[in-house]
């Protein structure tokens, strides 16, 4: 006798698909490929990011053209790298780690009041309020390379004065050896010093320093603009410190205090990781980040991807003219 | 062990090909279109580092989707899903050959002496190849044919994922300039999937 068919799944009425949804099977399965199609599609032009929030539209900050002069004698012949890229591609931790994050996340800064103060070891310490950024001394147009010590580059075009006229005005006493600089402290305005985890576990305020020869080279400069108009709050504004032929992370951005001193200042990245980052942080083709080499670097200008290039890194950024500072220094030791 | 539901969910064949269809064109339409957007300098800006970094971070987000699937088989209950873990599996592969491909060809611009001596001499690159090997490996040893080939062998060499898993991370965490970022989370992560195969793990 044929035994009684068990199925292993006991099925019930329950189990059966309505004859509906039945029906329109293929249909369903044709619209589930459509929306993972119109989701890919519909993707902003920003690459992957986890833990970023596509928050709505937010009101952009607002710049203004500056008057100045152009400086032929620092007039490069090198592709500009476009607007667009200097003012979305920044590391600038107070706003966020991913370089996408600062023009994300600062459009709402506030620049206006300002107040730069120098002080320290000078006959005249100096208050510059946001007006005096602008007026106190000539704006010139300078063309300078910038390498970033992540092993890339920019070449941009910023407006501002050399830090020298600056310690001219102050008058620093004989005794002040050492440049000290500051960023703003606001954890209102800036996330990343309300939350470690935004600002990447730098304890706040950043802050940077150049020996005073260093300081007062005519190559530093302090900008308040980029591309002819004040500086967008991701690049710093309103005011910044720009040291050609160091690596990026020594022009400090946001500057609210500068103060001389006769001992060598702590500055930011030297206090988070010394063995990678030191006081100097000259552009040094021979010395290696110990987790890249910075013998050469990619050039940020226009183009995708089949359009990059690669470009030796030069000692000092190309700047040799200050080699004569570290004369009898061992660089490799003192990077 | 609860469970979700009951009685264990079963999915028809058609159902199977059809999130297998899904994932396909999800993951390959995502690396068409970074790529694409990458040729077109649309990410941002700089492309290649965009590019750099949505491939690695969707490896591994792909690799801890793949470590998921043979929990939520087993506590959903629904043993269909294993059916698409070969498949998920093999899209980190696919991710992290390109990520290391970006790295290559438009990072280091076919500069191979370059590519050697930063492979050789940064550790975190190291790390990530290790990882990418393993990778590979499983790769190669996934068609069925060559599985019932290696009989009890196989089993053991899989079990390396978990050993990818904590390469990939590490390979995350060195590559950036603080460690108080992302990685905290994928840590976790890491450890806690660890952790839910660790008697398993401590067979081999």
């Amino acid at each position: 006798m044929p035994r009684l068919f068990n199925p292993s799944v006991k099925l019930t009425d329950n189990d059966v698909t309505d004859e509906s949804v039945y029906a329109q099977r293929r249909q369903l399965l044709k619209s589930m490929g459509f929306i993972g199609l119109g989701s890919l599609m519909s993707q902003p032009a920003s690459a992957f990011g986890w833990f970023t929030d596509d928050d709505e539209e937010k009101s952009v900050f607002q710049t203004r053209d500056l008057d100045y002069t152009r400086n032929k004698k620092f007039a490069i012949d090198e592709t500009l790298t476009p607007y667009d890229k200097v003012s979305s591609f920044n590391n600038f931790y107070e706003f966020g780690t991913d370089k996408g994050d600062p023009v994300e996340n600062a459009q709402g800064f506030n620049v206006d009041p300002w107040s730069l103060t120098i002080d320290g070891l000078v006959e005249q310490p100096l208050t510059l309020n946001y007006e005096d950024l602008y007026s106190k001394f000539a704006l010139e147009e300078r063309i300078y390379r910038m390498r970033c010590v992540e092993a890339w580059s920019m070449v941009i075009p910023w407006t501002g004065f050399q830090l020298s006229s600056l310690l001219a005005a102050a008058k620093p006493l004989s005794s002040a050896k050492y440049v000290a600089f500051q960023t703003l402290y606001d954890p209102k305005q800036m996330p990343g010093q309300k939350s470690r985890f935004v600002g990447g576990g730098i304890d706040y305020p950043y802050v940077e320093g150049l020996r005073i020869d260093e300081a007062a080279h005519p190559l530093t400069m302090l900008s308040v603009g980029v591309y002819g108009k004040t500086l967008p709050p991701q690049n710093g504004a309103p005011i910044r410190l720009v040291v050609p032929w160091k690596y990026g992370f020594k022009s400090i951005k946001s500057v609210v205090k500068i103060t001389l001193t006769d001992k060598e200042p702590p500055t930011t990245w030297k206090r988070l990781a010394h063995q990678e980052y030191g006081f100097y942080a000259n552009v040094n083709p021979a010395v290696d980040h110990p987790r890249w080499s910075q013998a050469s670097e990619r050039r940020i200008t226009t183009g995708g991807l089949f359009n990059q290039k690669r470009i030796p890194t030069l000692p000092f950024n190309g700047y040799e003219e200050v080699a004569s500072l570290y004369t009898g220094m061992d660089l490799t030791r003192n990077y | 062990m609860k469970t979700l539901f009951n009685r264990p969910v079963r999915l028809t064949k058609l159902q199977v090909n059809g999130i297998k269809a899904f994932y396909h064109s999800l993951a390959l339409g995502y690396l068409v279109w970074l790529f694409m957007a990458g040729v077109n300098d649309n990410l941002g800006g700089d492309p290649v580092e965009a590019l750099l970094h949505s491939s690695g971070i969707i490896a591994l987000l792909m690799l801890f989707f793949s470590l998921c699937l043979s929990h939520f088989a087993r506590r959903l209950p629904c043993g269909d899903l294993i059916k698409c873990r070969r498949m998920a599996g093999v899209y980190v592969f696919v991710y992290g050959l390109f990520h290391l491909f970006t790295y290559i060809a438009f990072e280091l611009q076919f500069d191979m002496s370059l590519v050697a001596e930063e492979i050789v001499s940064r550790p975190y690159i190291l790390v990530g190849m290790l990882a990418l090997l393993i990778l590979f490996a499983l790769t190669i040893t996934s068609p069925m044919i060559v599985r019932k080939r290696m009989r009890q062998k196989w089993q053991p060499l899989h079990n390396l994922v978990y050993l990818a898993l904590v390469l990939i991370v590490l390979h995350y965490t060195w590559s950036l300039k603080t460690a108080w970022q992302e990685p905290v989370y994928y840590w976790i992560a890491a450890v806690v999937l660890i952790a839910l195969r660790f008697t398993k793990l401590k067979k081999f």
